[in-house]
């Protein structure tokens, strides 16, 4: 029973639901038309062709696309040592799929790493809510529409929100400033220089004058 | 005038009934212990929510995250040579294994997984078995630690700082050693290494055997993780539970037999598994994988070919200095890997190595280019931790930390 007998006999059960099976590096991949039937699909795969084992749920964002998001399941069964992927697609304004954690209980924790880190929400979910970032984090980080650098939001319950003044000593850059002069200023203010950063720290307008658009805090006046 | 009055004592039937009846208004009431991120025995920065009822555990809530660093959107920034020091820092206990797991999963991608030197794969093995150990006595030590038999800590770690100078001398660094590069290693083994690694070899199994002398047979030991954390066969691979975790719930699998991957079809070794599946078996489980990984090396010694380390084409692994200063190509070639990174073809793979804390896997889908569209790192330690929620209740507290350090995950590993 190898991978490739294994996923024409999936395609087999649900016809036109599949697309062909596309063989890459020895891999078989079947493309699911309908997102609503995955559960039912991951049903008959454990049950009747054996693929005991969740390997992995993954998630990829087709910025750009749409259908924008793409739920991947890995497939494994100990019987048989044979992997299958299915892949599924799941349009924006939907953002929700059946959870297969009545399949697998494995699958509880990679889709709520999923909802945390994509936003796509699970439908029957046990508890699907967010795992890595704390509950409350506004946004969905792994989008490519979320920066690299990350973005502000208020961390929940915690005494201080500023970062250390001057971090690391007098001569290192700043993170996440707009521009060199606002990462590398001539000189630094403590007080100032961690409006320059764009991570959880509140920015009061007056202050911000300080940094303001690519202008440096200026020279230090002497103390009169 | 102070008042004086004659001290009640009741008989002792009335005075146990007076008691539980106190006790009576207290029962039912639970209570909610926060085991924090910052804790010493919870292997890095894990935080359980637990409600307890008196010492019995009834719920149990998983709260992980603390370490998260984002390095599956950072390897979206990154071309797949500058994502290498990341995986150092997944399972941080055994660096070289991520770094092998994560070349061989591009190698596969960009289809050169067969070209691979035998040098290079017998080194690779090596490495991979030589992190085994490290991580598995790391794990054993602390387990140990944990439950109180201090002693097994300081004693695995003497071993692990012969193996930090080993991978000093090979890597040159003890410890986030970015040994891999896609199609070779950074460097070959220094002169002498290997009767280095002989001699370290044959000074660890003595270790073994110290260990299981303080362990194996230890009362206390036994009575404290025999029936601890049980997890049959079928939830085992319902949760999706790997590596010595799985095999010691019986289910005898192991990725370097199954799927065999760099050398390891030419080697001889047994997979340990256990019959139980509670915390007793997962430390013998890693104890006898630890002596069979001494065994793994001891052949690739053996058998270590010559030849070069790396795959022969240019442009996947840099050229070499002398070539790139004064030929035009190598030039070229050296500046198109460096900035663009090597060219994947579009399409996705999925890897998984066999790794000291279960099945790490990389799945890749690339559009091309340099750097990985979408990297997934299918971290064992993350799925590992997420049967805590089902199976802490029931046990109480003291039992928390012998069920944690047999399932030994790493939090690195487990937030990414």
């Amino acid at each position: 029973m190898t991978a490739s007998d294994l996923a024409t006999q999936l395609k087999a059960k649900f016809g036109e639901l599949f697309a062909e099976p596309v063989a890459f590096r020895d891999e078989y991949t079947l493309k699911l038309a309908d997102a609503e039937r995955i559960a039912e699909v991951c049903a008959v795969a454990k049950m009747e062709l054996g693929f005991d084992y969740l390997v992995d749920i993954t998630s990829i964002d087709n910025y750009g696309e749409d259908p924008r998001w793409t739920v991947v399941y890995h497939l494994y069964g100990y019987g048989h040592h044979q992997h299958l992927r299915i892949k599924t697609d799941v349009s924006e304004e939907k953002s929700e799929l059946p959870t297969v954690t009545a399949v697998w209980r494995t699958a509880d924790w990679h889709e709520r790493e999923i909802y945390d880190m994509m936003g796509i929400r699970f439908r029957g979910h046990p508890d699907l809510r967010r795992i890595l970032m704390w509950e409350g984090y506004p946004y969905f980080p792994l989008r490519k529409d979320f920066p690299l650098a990350g973005k502000e939001s208020a961390m929940p319950e915690v005494a201080f929100t500023k970062t250390t003044p001057m971090a690391g000593g007098p001569f290192v850059t700043i993170a996440g400033g707009k521009d060199t002069i606002a990462r590398e200023p001539r000189v630094r203010i403590p007080e100032t220089d961690a409006l320059a950063t764009t991570n959880r720290v509140e920015r009061r307008a007056d202050i911000k004058d300080a940094h303001g658009e690519g202008k440096g805090p200026g020279p230090i006046e002497p103390k009169k | 005038m102070p008042e004086v009055r004659d001290i009640q004592v009741q008989e002792p039937a009335a005075r146990a009934a007076a008691a539980a009846q106190e006790l009576q208004d207290m029962q039912g009431e639970k209570m909610v212990l926060n085991m924090g991120p910052s804790h010493p025995a919870t292997h890095g920065v894990l935080r359980i929510v637990l409600e307890l009822d008196g010492e019995i555990i009834t719920k149990a809530a998983p709260d992980v995250g603390y370490l998260h660093r984002g390095d599956e959107k950072i390897a979206e920034n990154m071309t797949y040579t500058q994502f290498i020091p990341y995986t150092d820092r997944l399972d941080y206990l055994a660096p070289l294994a991520n770094n092998v797991a994560y070349a061989l999963a591009v190698e596969k991608l960009m289809g050169i997984d067969k070209q691979l030197p035998p040098r290079c794969q017998f080194i690779r093995v090596i490495c991979c078995e030589l992190a085994r150990i490290s991580a598995h006595l790391l794990g054993m030590g602390a387990f140990a630690l944990d439950i109180g038999a201090i002693t097994v800590f300081l004693h695995t770690f003497t071993e692990r700082e012969k193996l930090y100078n080993l991978f000093e001398a090979l890597t040159g660094a003890r410890f986030t050693t970015s040994y891999t590069r896609i199609g070779g290693l950074s460097r070959d083994m220094p002169p002498g290494w290997m009767e280095q690694v002989r001699k370290f070899l044959d000074e660890v199994v003595v270790n073994f055997d110290e260990t299981e002398t303080f362990l194996t047979r230890n009362k206390i030991f036994t009575d404290r993780t025999q029936g601890v954390g049980t997890v049959s066969r079928e939830e085992a691979i319902d949760f999706g539970l790997t590596g010595p975790n799985l095999r010691g719930s019986g289910v005898d699998f192991d990725l370097r037999k199954a799927h065999p991957y760099l050398v390891y079809d030419q080697l001889e070794f047994e997979v340990p598994h256990g019959t139980t599946g509670d915390a007793y078996d997962r430390y013998l489980v890693r104890i006898e994988e630890m002596r069979q990984s001494v065994k793994i090396v001891r052949q690739c010694l053996d058998k270590m070919p010559g030849g070069p380390v790396n795959v022969p084409d240019m442009k996947v692994i840099l050229p070499p200095k002398e070539r790139v200063l004064t030929k035009m190509e190598e030039l070229i070639h050296h500046f198109i890997n460096v900035t663009q990174g090597v060219n994947a073809p579009p399409g996705e793979i999925y890897f998984a190595a066999e790794n000291p804390k279960g099945e790490l896997g990389f799945y890749i889908n690339s559009k091309g280019g340099g750097t990985p569209y979408r990297m997934k790192i299918r971290s064992p330690s993350f799925v590992n931790l997420s049967i805590l929620a089902h199976l802490l209740p029931g046990h109480m507290v003291s039992d928390i930390t012998a069920i944690l350090g047999s399932f030994d995950f790493v939090m690195g590993e487990c937030d990414r």
